[in-house]
């Protein structure tokens, strides 16, 4: 009972068949094998395996693959330019030690962009509710804040 | 995780139709934020799951003088309405603090209804602001209040078949304040020990003092001068989360204030009114006399915010100051 869906990855459309009752964290790993994606919780909690979908954040861990049909979807794999430069929040987090064991980043680096595409000047205040939906074990958050701040040129 | 089917109808009457071909076998899903994670956990095993993402018109919020709220409106809509964050602060209180960006911008308000978790922050405001579910069925429609809707834990009103397709909320009265409050370890991503929202409406939006409600002053002290204003209650509702095996209604706390005049003294009977009223259990989050206790001290703090809601309108709405 597979079925074939069809959407955007990363800006290229693409058609797949898969069974329906895969997440998109499994579609993007293990049929696309699009790695960067985490699988941390699995239960919707810590964030490491968000992606935007129409440029929102969500939880691809607990989101239904057979949702995505004609939709936006961007991993961390879309978000370096077509010559492999990275994106301005990626060269923040690289800048400020944003990265240490580098688990949480993908989603943490997603989160910011779609936070920053909202709201371009936040406040620290503002920065630290938009990635709260991600967990980080290793930086306490500081350099993460600092380089979101950084990359809305602050 | 367990293998089932995903269907996709497009109208109402087709969902309809699916849930009476497969019966039991079936699930709804809407965002998926509870049900994805409860078939993870395998607390249920549905071979089939019918999504209500392709039922045009059920996720958009209008207001004709009734605010009228779709199923699968996001709680992310909700807390991007200005409309809403104005005139039902409550609700905009509770979506603000559920789950995390992530999870709000695809979890539903029908869903968080249907889900009937005791700790469901969206309902208790829902209660508070008086409510009412249209749920469609194979042959008929019927419409109840929020507070008829839930008999358990998990558990609803909802036959079999049946489906919630709007929630309906009426206008509140002038001068009239909501506020929510999640009492929770955490800032962010954690459930409610405690979620307390009051409705309160007052007989007039200016006092002598206004300056007082933004003082550090204790309550009592700004109560005691807003005496002399005669504020009167016209409309009161507090709505209880976690505090029962339902969200639950305050309405003898309620009775107290309707019609009189709002003291400080009176303030304190209707908190502790509540909290008798209130059946918490203890928990691995917060223990019952706890709960209680808390009932006390926030049942008279989100009547305050609503009464600094009405009063202060520009200053107050946003911040989630507590006092």
């Amino acid at each position: 009972m597979k079925r074939t869906i069809s959407f955007t990855l990363n800006g290229d459309p693409v058609q797949v068949e898969i069974e329906p009752h895969l997440t998109l964290l499994q579609l993007l790993r293990d049929k696309l094998e699009l790695t960067g994606t985490k699988e941390g919780c699995s239960m919707g909690e810590c964030g490491a395996c968000t992606v935007l979908l129409d440029g929102k954040t969500i939880n691809s861990c607990i989101f239904p693959a057979m949702e995505i049909e004609g939709k936006s979807v961007t991993t961390i794999e879309g978000l370096a330019d077509a010559q492999g430069s990275l994106h301005p929040i990626q060269k923040a987090f690289i800048d400020y030690g944003a990265i240490q064991c580098g688990f949480c980043t993908p989603g943490m680096v997603l989160s910011a962009k779609a936070f920053l595409d909202e709201n371009p000047k936040p406040t620290e205040e503002e920065i630290r509710n938009g990635i709260a939906g991600n967990l980080c074990r290793c930086t306490g958050y500081i350099q993460i804040v600092q380089a979101i701040k950084a990359a809305s040129g602050q | 995780m367990k293998k089932f089917d995903y269907l996709k109808p497009t109208t109402l009457d087709e969902v309809l139709s699916l849930l009476d071909q497969y019966g039991k076998k079936a699930a709804l899903i809407a965002g998926g934020t509870d049900i994805v994670v409860m078939i993870k956990q395998k607390t249920m095993s549905p071979d089939v799951l019918i999504s209500l993402q392709g039922i045009p018109g059920i996720d958009q919020i209008q207001y004709d003088g009734t605010l009228r709220i779709g199923p699968m409106v996001t709680h992310r809509a909700i807390e991007k309405s200005e409309m809403i964050r104005k005139e039902f602060s409550a609700l905009s209180d509770a979506v603000d603090v559920l789950g995390s960006i992530q999870i709000r911008n695809v979890a539903t308000i029908g869903g968080n209804i249907c889900s009937a978790a005791p700790s469901a922050d969206a309902v208790v405001p829902l209660l508070a602001l008086g409510a009412h579910l249209k749920i469609r069925g194979p042959k008929s429609e019927r419409r109840i209040s929020i507070d008829q809707f839930f008999t358990g834990p998990g558990e609803t009103v909802l036959a079999e078949g049946e489906i919630l397709t709007e929630i309906e909320i009426p206008k509140p009265l002038v001068n009239t304040g909501s506020a929510y409050w999640k009492h929770q370890r955490r800032q962010a991503l954690d459930l409610p020990i405690l979620g307390v929202s009051v409705l309160l409406s007052l007989s007039k939006a200016s006092v002598t003092c206004s300056d007082l409600l933004c003082t550090t002053s204790p309550i009592s002290v700004v109560l005691h001068s807003l005496e002399e204003d005669e504020l009167e209650c016209k409309e009161i509702r507090i709505a209880l989360g976690v505090a029962a095996p339902v969200p639950m209604r305050a309405k003898k706390a309620e009775s107290l204030l309707r019609g009189k005049k709002i003291s400080d003294e009176l303030l304190e009977a209707v908190a502790l009114t509540a909290a008798e009223e209130a059946q918490p259990r203890d928990s691995i989050r917060g223990e019952a006399w706890y709960r209680r206790d808390m009932i006390k001290v926030l049942v008279k703090r989100m009547a305050m915010k609503c009464m600094e809601r009405v009063l202060r309108p520009e200053e107050t709405v946003f911040p989630v100051r507590l006092w």
